[in-house]
């Protein structure tokens, strides 16, 4: 694959297969096509425990046409370690001659949260494989409940909007700053409704000569309450009001990307964060006077967030 | 070329695995099997064994890695203690449900808490759910024995279970005894070719593990992994058979000492079996008809073969270094089920002793075994302890 064009993507091996039981307008299928099209060779997944493993692996059915192993929630990295390490293992003693990608695909609750330890792991000690998190902002699988990836003001069923609380109290973490710090050669993070950045940013991963990670943004229709058929322009909004920076780190030098790179550099429009918080029912209380100044903390973080990362790149 | 030398447990597991060369071991130092990775990765840095060692952050990913390893088709070995098999608990029982035959040391140590480092079998038998075949070693030479039979045993198609090879943490692991090594080039023919089932490297027979199971397919899943532990039984024998064949040491499902004409029969596990040898002895001097026995296989839990070494006899003693608090040790009521088949039930006894490292000695032993002949046992005894 010289070039990328839709067409030859067309062509690419089905990795991930139709009739998988993901919710209509789940954005997780996507991004994984996205991201299995930046190898031509064969590719071993692994998954961690969470709405994209179990809706592709109840048995005795499985959604995937390349090797795929899960074993638990936090462990994600490490299980696609062990496998990776079998085959340098294997390789070296010429049982393997193929050119074999891992990929770990696994939601913010395994990687943000209780897979962390596992993760921080695997990428220090350097096994060539890809982590990919389809980051949700919250803990879907079992319902909706808040992690450390979930943005300020959500309402979830563990950090509900009430009478006295306007959702969620924290920002989210940035984890992917924690990945840049442990200096492997690449890390970005995407948006499935830019394919191009994504399959690009895909085929960098794959290529690079260690544990590479990738942040995708993963509209949840049902988490964050809007209408299935709108998940691509929620994930497209999510760049456009820079709550969702597209951009790439390699071998710790920072690059804003596609929409990102051109809003930075005055191209495009920077959008309110408050068009985000009109969007989704997750965060509809915050419409109410009383919460403005939470609004207005989002902004302000936003904001802070974007000019530190403008100062990180070139675009 | 059989060869005598001094060793200490940790290393008899290290140089086994070193005779073995298994394709991947990721571990994570813990007190007492500290040394098992410590001496295995002194014979990677030297280019003593082909394999992939992986230092991982925890317990939790060595036995992640591991297992994932195994499914990808490398054979792969690990050991751990205490709280290092407290924090791979989650995985234990995952790595025996997808049938994945890994082998671990497991240093047997208390676990926490207190916090203790001494050895008990707490560890052990926290795990004996979990799906796992247990095997368990007396001295140096039997845990070094132990690592060289158990990829036979897990590896067995019939079997394909992952495999604990216990050793008691100190008495074993550090303490030098003699030992007889086997000729490495005999112990990689013994052991053979890793033939794995399904390997996830097999790319043009893609396959998927660690699916989800509804109900209509975890209960099935749960007794077909039963039905290969029963299966272990024959291959345990069979494996143990050609293992006297190569070494002229003998082993069994049950190790017997004195037991066929014995009345009370002493039931205990690990290194302690040495000691209830020698108070078998000491009671046979004295006109007791003591006998002892030692389940070497912990699971599959060796049932028949306990029913019929205890048929007949006047009282069993069941000898637990491990207490489920609010019951009894956890060896004792299988035993007591092992027994209901029998026509006349023996007397039934408990004694739990050598918890967090306490001592467990002869005159502890002959103590308790005096008052089980002259009827004056209780049924569980806290055999030592001063509160």
């Amino acid at each position: 694959m010289t070039s990328l064009s839709l067409k030859d993507l067309t062509k690419m091996p089905v990795r991930l297969a139709s009739g998988h039981r993901l919710c209509a307008g789940c954005a997780e299928s996507i991004i994984a096509k996205q991201i299995l099209m930046g190898t031509e060779d064969p590719v071993i997944v692994s998954g961690s425990t969470g709405c994209f493993e179990v809706s592709t692996t109840i048995f005795p059915y499985t959604s995937w046409n390349t090797p795929y192993i899960h074993t638990a929630f936090g462990n994600g990295a490490a299980t696609c370690a062990g496998v990776e390490t079998a085959y340098v293992a294997l390789r070296k003693k010429g049982k393997i001659a193929d050119n074999i990608k891992f990929v770990n695909f696994a939601g913010d609750g395994a990687t943000y949260d209780i897979g962390l330890q596992a993760l921080s792991g695997a990428m220090e000690r350097g096994h060539k494989m890809m982590y990919v998190c389809l980051n949700n902002e919250a803990y879907m699988n079992t319902g909706i409940q808040r992690s450390s990836a979930t943005g300020m003001g959500a309402s979830t069923t563990t950090s509900w909007a009430g009478s006295l609380a306007s959702g969620k109290k924290e920002f989210p973490k940035d984890l992917t700053a924690i990945l840049v710090a442990h200096n492997i050669p690449y890390v970005a993070q995407v948006s499935p409704h830019n394919w191009r950045d994504t399959v690009t940013k895909a085929s960098k991963g794959f290529a690079a000569d260690g544990p590479s990670f990738i942040n995708a943004v993963s509209p949840c229709p049902r988490g964050w309450r809007f209408a299935s058929e709108d998940t691509i322009s929620m994930a497209k909004l999510a760049v456009e009001t820079c709550i969702w920076p597209l951009y790439e780190v390699v071998d710790g030098e920072y690059a804003l990307t596609a929409e990102s790179a051109r809003i930075a550099d005055g191209k495009a429009e920077k959008k309110p964060v408050l068009d985000w918080i009109k969007s989704q029912g997750r965060f509809k209380h915050l419409l109410q006077d009383r919460w403005e100044p939470v609004v207005e903390s989002i902004q302000d973080e936003v904001d802070r967030r974007w000019e530190k990362l403008i100062k990180l790149s070139k675009f | 070329m059989t060869m005598d030398i001094a060793i200490n447990g940790d290393n008899a597991v290290a140089l086994a695995w070193k005779q073995i060369d298994p394709d991947v071991c990721a571990a994570y130092p813990i007190t007492p099997q500290t040394i098992i990775v410590e001496k295995f990765a002194e014979y990677v840095a030297n280019g003593e064994v082909t394999t992939e060692f992986v230092c991982v952050e925890s317990e939790h990913s060595a036995l992640t890695l591991c297992t994932a390893s195994e499914s990808a088709g490398a054979r792969t070995f690990t050991a751990t203690a205490s709280q290092g098999l407290a924090y791979m608990w989650e995985m234990l029982p995952i790595t025996a449900a997808m049938r994945t035959p890994l082998i671990m040391a497991v240093a047997n140590r208390a676990v926490s808490g207190p916090i203790n480092i001494n050895n008990d079998h707490g560890d052990a038998m926290s795990a004996r759910d979990c799906g796992w075949v247990m095997l368990f070693s007396e001295n140096v030479q039997q845990a070094y024995d132990m690592s060289i039979v158990a990829p036979r045993i897990a590896e067995h198609h019939d079997v394909q279970l992952p495999c604990m090879v216990n050793l008691d943490g100190f008495i074993l692991t550090h303490a030098i005894e003699r030992m007889t090594m086997v000729d490495t080039a005999d112990v990689k023919k013994f052991v053979g070719e890793f033939k794995p089932l399904y390997p996830l490297l097999d790319i043009k027979h893609p396959v998927s593990h660690g699916n989800m199971d509804g109900p209509d397919f975890y209960y099935p899943h749960k007794v077909q992994s039963a039905m290969a532990m029963e299966k272990a039984l024959k291959v345990c024998e069979d494996v143990f058979a050609e293992f006297k064949e190569l070494t002229g040491r003998e082993y069994h499902l049950l190790d017997e000492y004195r037991c066929d004409d014995a009345e009370y029969v002493a039931i205990v596990l690990g290194s302690s079996f040495g000691t209830m040898k020698a108070t078998v002895d000491q009671l046979r001097d004295a006109g007791i008809k003591a006998g002892c026995l030692m389940p070497r296989v912990f699971r599959p839990w060796p049932e028949e073969a306990l029913a019929k070494a205890l048929a007949g006899k006047k009282a069993v003693v069941v000898f637990d270094k491990h207490l489920s608090i609010g019951a009894y040790g956890p060896m004792f009521p299988e035993v007591a089920a092992a027994c209901t088949g029998l026509d006349k039930l023996p007397e039934m006894h408990n004694v739990i002793y050598g918890l967090g490292g306490a001592d467990a000695t002869v005159a502890g032993f002959d103590k308790v075994m005096r008052e089980v002949a002259a009827g004056d046992a209780p049924k569980i005894t806290y055999l030592g302890v001063k509160i």
